[in-house]
């Protein structure tokens, strides 16, 4: 058993691989921008209780939570164009209904990641905030909002690495993106450690510099010890500098 | 002396628990209340209403001659000239000391950045801490966030002050320091409401004492009075254990 470094090399430089993996980079983050969006209102009315409205948001995360993935996909791509002819047009490319399909399935996910940061955010907060006079609105804004996104960020990366993978899945109502460019080429060479390899590289670049952001917004939004000890930090190579100097 | 706000016949329940009933009072321009009485008597729960946290459910009142009928424009106006301190401070942890002053007075009041920390600034200076302006309130210990926090109220430069129970969450040392900034801003001539267990406090700084019970206002009576000689049998029992 050989490995085709040069077969290696010509994946992953290849325009296929590239286009793959900018397709399945475009997908994530449009469907998860758009789960987000979505999800914030809806956490905030099914936090709130009782009613119609919340009741039956909380209905719909439900199935979109309970219906498998593929299964959504699917239905988009395949279903939607014969309950509405509006969809059986060109315009409907796959991309298309695989961000619709994926933005409602993340939405579902981030909502129940939305509820739970914004229950962590101490309920004397919100009476602060009205006691000073502010709106509803100002104090979600300038209060709540940013206590709970410091909780949800771990979370939201993380479904954010799993919705990259989820991508994938979209190689079934053909779209090209970076898992379908790695079969396609398999089924001409067969030589499958080296494609496989290849689409692996790419999938860990995305992960690792979505890591390395998340670390970069969870200091943004640090405001109690932490930042305090990366001050002191600070301090303690300025003074190891100083020390060099002297010696 | 003018009126500030008057509670008509005042009462809330918690489904079928009375907390307030028949609570009926009347608070002057300038006057000092010290609400006391055992837990679970309503004290905290009567400020709340005066400043719509805790909505009553009967009654009138009125805090400066605006009705707290739920009418959000309403609630807003009287919210601005009412400042709150909470036993829990509940500073904006994610904010500086001194962005915590200027959020609400930028924000409802519409003043300028330059404006508002000017007096943010001045008002963090009346309660000895302006040195500490652009620290984050987790860098404090918690007679400083007290501090902080009735900096923060005042910023919106309100006519009354509820306190509740603001020294009841702090180290014994640290109850002495957020009292004398009381003591001073009572000096000033603020309207204040406190809902506290520091007798001492009561003693030298109320104009009167309201001692309630089970929802109710059992006995109101100037200090020297309340304390040396207590009417009601309620009174004299919650004093006396008090000094155990």
């Amino acid at each position: 058993m050989t490995f085709d470094f040069s077969a290696f090399w010509g994946a992953l430089t290849s325009e296929a691989f590239f286009r793959g993996a900018c397709i399945t980079v475009i997908l994530s983050v449009l469907s998860h921008g758009v789960g987000i969006l979505i999800s914030i209102p809806v956490a905030v009315t099914i936090n709130r209780g009782g009613g119609f409205l919340p009741k039956t948001l909380k209905g719909l995360v439900g199935v979109l939570r309970g219906a498998p993935t593929l299964l959504q996909l699917l239905f988009v791509w395949n279903a939607l164009p014969q309950f509405f002819p509006i969809f059986r047009e060109p315009w409907f490319t796959p991309f298309l209904a695989a961000w619709i399909a994926l933005s409602l399935n993340e939405a579902a996910y981030q909502v129940e990641i939305n509820r739970a940061a914004l229950k962590a955010v101490d309920p004397g907060q919100e009476d602060a905030g009205k006691a000073l006079g502010l709106s509803r609105f100002q104090i979600f804004r300038y209060v709540t909002l940013p206590q709970a996104m410091r909780v949800a960020i771990p979370p939201t990366a993380n479904e954010f690495i799993t919705l990259l993978k989820i991508t994938s899945l979209a190689s079934v109502i053909s779209l090209q993106e970076l898992m379908s460019a790695a079969s396609r080429a398999v089924s001409t060479t067969f030589q499958f450690s080296e494609y496989y390899a290849a689409a692996l590289v790419y999938y860990l670049i995305m992960v690792y510099t979505l890591v390395f952001l998340q670390g970069k917004l969870e200091r943004k939004y640090s405001w109690d010890r932490s930042r305090v000890e990366a001050a002191g930090d600070a301090g303690a190579v300025q003074k190891a500098m100083a020390l060099m100097r002297r010696a | 002396m003018s009126e500030i706000i008057r509670l008509t016949n005042v009462g809330k329940n918690y489904g079928a628990f009375q907390v307030l009933q028949g609570i009926n009072l009347s608070v002057s321009k300038g006057e000092k209340i010290v609400i006391c009485g055992p837990s679970g008597s309503g004290k905290s729960t009567l400020i709340r209403c005066i400043n719509h946290l805790s909505p009553h459910d009967v009654g009138t009142i009125h805090v400066n001659n605006v009705e707290l009928d739920g009418n959000t424009k309403n609630v807003g106006t009287i919210r601005c000239e009412v400042g709150m301190v909470f036993q829990g401070f509940n500073l904006f942890p994610h904010l500086s000391v001194l962005e915590n002053c200027v959020l609400a007075p930028m924000k409802v009041r519409g003043k300028s950045r330059a404006e508002a920390e000017e007096t943010a600034i001045r008002l963090l200076g009346r309660v000895h801490i302006a040195n500490q302006a652009h620290k984050m309130p987790s860098q404090l210990s918690g007679g400083q966030q007290q501090r902080v926090a009735i900096a923060r109220a005042l910023c919106m430069e309100p006519e009354v002050m509820l306190f509740d129970e603001p020294t009841s969450a702090l180290d014994p040392e640290m109850v002495g320091e957020v009292l004398d900034v009381m003591v001073e801003l009572a000096g000033g001539g603020m309207t204040m409401l406190c809902v506290t267990h520091e007798m001492g406090f009561a003693r030298k700084v109320a104009d009167r004492i309201i001692f309630m019970d089970a929802g109710q206002v059992v006995e109101v009576a100037p200090p020297d009075e309340f304390f040396d000689a207590p009417k009601s049998d309620r009174a004299r029992n919650f004093l006396s254990q008090l000094l155990h």
